[in-house]
């Protein structure tokens, strides 16, 4: 069959096709039931033109058609209700479980420089000036100074939302950086957990031997059990990426490191939830010196204990079993 | 090795769909465009925030974070693989299977953004984009997606209404009918001097009463369409 007449007798059921593809969700009940036959009809016809060798223009246009049958058939947006609840529940909890590995590794290059840098600019006053300059050492004595009216980063009321609208910027951009930046063989990550220790663990240190303690800790304790954990777990999945990279075991590298990507990504849904806990608390908690400071204390512990718990404890057999049901997902 | 920007997918229909890669130059670009439009929109929102003070600062910084990390997102899942830049360029973002990528990959390549900008300006990107075959930078890798042109083809034999068909005076090989059909149906995008030059290559081969060879091809073409 020559190209013009193939067109003269197809042309209206193209036509037509595209019709309802522009109509979408306003497609009478009868083309949208007739569509998959009729898009295995166009995907017969496309393959005709091709292996006729018709013009490169008919074979664009039903291409085109093809395509949009295609993406209209197979992409479906799945709505899926209880898919949040499900993560909060079972997912995130066991893509924690599930890379116990990962996650004992980026504490250990968090925590050890935290604890060595803590006990360093604890025992000589000088060591801080390695890490930060001195007008930032000035900066955050300042803010902690105990005759402060309002400590924390900073002190006037109206500079709660301000301070929220820095610590979402700031934290969450920290966290998705430290994850992504895992990709280069884990390195990345790696620095960017031993340098958060190194500062955090120097300020923690300066201020306790300044005996500021009054204000510091108390200020620290209820933020740091969701921002310190969540940041450990971004770097977490950050090496699970460089991993992936490394040592990609029976798949080859960039199959190893999809399937790392979207299992990281479970984790860090859970971070980007943590860290806006985590702002807020810091914005309009840890600020407020309206509180006590054992109530801060005990706040702060049943935080810690909170986190700790979920991520962890909770629901352990629930959690397990979703795991070995989802292995493949 | 055949070098090509066209990728072929295989349809559970058995076809073989194709879309064309879209390369470093149109995304750079495309990623400019976008880029001026979160900077134009920071900068609005910063002067209207100017009277809220201490408060403007930090829904400015939350602004600065949703245009950094949410802007691509949110168009690319709801508006179908284009941000307003890419729709400029005419390009989109699918999964590699050519199905409309969805929040979790859109998610992915727009986290690993920081990885495809280290150490400045998309080095890193731009160099995997140049050594990999479907263009793709560190973040398109981990989620399975590529960037696509998306424009809808022109084809209308109507322009040709005016052409009387020619038969050919000598048998044609498949790959000879091809250009002479292609030559006639893509009369719109090349200037009339640029088909006169392609036309009178071949004038020789011509009969000796042709006198104008683009309508000759034009003729032999409709004609091997099947036009009598």
């Amino acid at each position: 069959m020559k190209q013009l007449d193939f067109e003269g007798q197809y042309s209206k059921f193209w036509t037509k096709f595209e019709r309802t593809l522009d109509a979408r969700k306003d497609a009478d009940n009868e083309s949208l039931e007739n569509f998959p036959s009729e898009y295995r009809r166009l995907c017969q016809h496309l393959a005709m033109a091709k292996s006729r060798r018709y013009s490169t223009g008919l074979i664009g246009r039903l291409n085109d058609l093809v395509q949009r049958g295609y993406e209209a058939l197979y992409g479906q947006q799945v709505k899926n209700h209880g898919l949040l609840i499900e993560y909060f529940r079972y997912g995130f909890p066991a893509a924690l479980r599930s890379n116990a590995t990962y996650l004992w590794v980026s504490a250990a290059v968090f925590v050890l420089p935290f604890i060595a840098m803590m006990v360093a600019t604890f025992v000589n006053d000088q060591i801080i000036y390695s890490v930060m300059d001195a007008s930032n050492v000035r900066g955050m004595e300042s803010m902690y100074e105990p005759s402060a009216e309002k400590f924390g980063r900073e002190r006037q009321a109206d500079s709660d939302i301000m301070m929220f609208g820095f610590y979402i910027y700031n934290n969450i951009g920290i966290a998705f950086k430290c994850f992504a930046v895992g990709l280069f063989a884990g390195v990345g990550s790696l620095f960017m957990l031993a340098y958060n220790g190194v500062v955090l663990g120097g300020v923690s240190g300066h201020l306790t031997a300044l005996n500021y303690t009054e204000t510091f800790y108390p200020f620290v304790v209820g933020h740091g059990s969701f921002e310190l954990t969540a940041i450990v777990f971004s770097g977490a999945a950050g090496l699970k990426l460089g991993f992936a990279f490394l040592s990609p075991g029976q798949y080859s590298r960039v199959k190893a490191i999809q399937l790392a990507a979207s299992d990281a990504m479970k984790i860090m849904y859970g971070v980007f939830i943590m860290l806006l806990i985590a702002a807020f608390i810091e914005a309009f908690w840890s600020s407020s010196s309206l509180m006590p400071n054992w109530v801060k204390y005990s706040v702060g512990a049943f935080l810690w204990f909170i986190v700790y718990y979920y991520c962890f404890f909770w629901s352990r057999n629930k959690v397990a079993l979703y795991l070995s049901q989802n292995a493949a997902r | 090795m055949r070098l090509d920007t066209i990728c072929p997918v295989e349809t559970p229909e058995g076809t073989d769909l194709q879309a064309e890669l879209a390369g470093l130059v149109p995304r750079a670009l495309a990623y400019s465009v976008d880029f001026l439009l979160r900077m134009a929109i920071l900068m609005a929102l910063s002067i209207v925030l100017m009277v809220a003070g201490r408060v403007g600062d930090g829904l400015l910084l939350i602004a600065f974070f949703l245009l950094e990390w949410g802007y691509p997102v949110f168009f690319e899942v709801l508006r179908n693989g284009q941000t307003i830049g890419k729709k400029a360029f005419a390009i989109k973002v699918v999964n590699e299977d050519l199905t409309p990528v969805r929040f979790g990959s859109s998610f992915i390549r727009n986290l690993l953004r920081t990885a495809d900008i280290f150490p400045f300006l998309y080095v890193s990107g731009s160099i995997s984009m140049i050594v990999t075959k479907k263009f793709q930078r560190l973040g398109d890798l981990a989620a399975k997606t590529i960037v696509v042109y998306d424009e809808r083809p022109e084809h209308n034999t109507a322009l040709l209404d005016s052409v009387e068909p020619v038969t050919p005076s000598y048998p044609m090989t498949e790959d000879q009918q091809t250009a002479f059909v292609n030559f006639a149906l893509n009369r719109g995008q090349l200037s009339d001097a640029r088909q006169h030059e392609i036309a009178a290559i071949i004038q020789p081969k011509m009969p000796m009463r042709v006198t104008d060879p683009v309508e000759y091809v034009r003729g032999v073409g409709k004609w091997l369409l099947g036009a009598k």
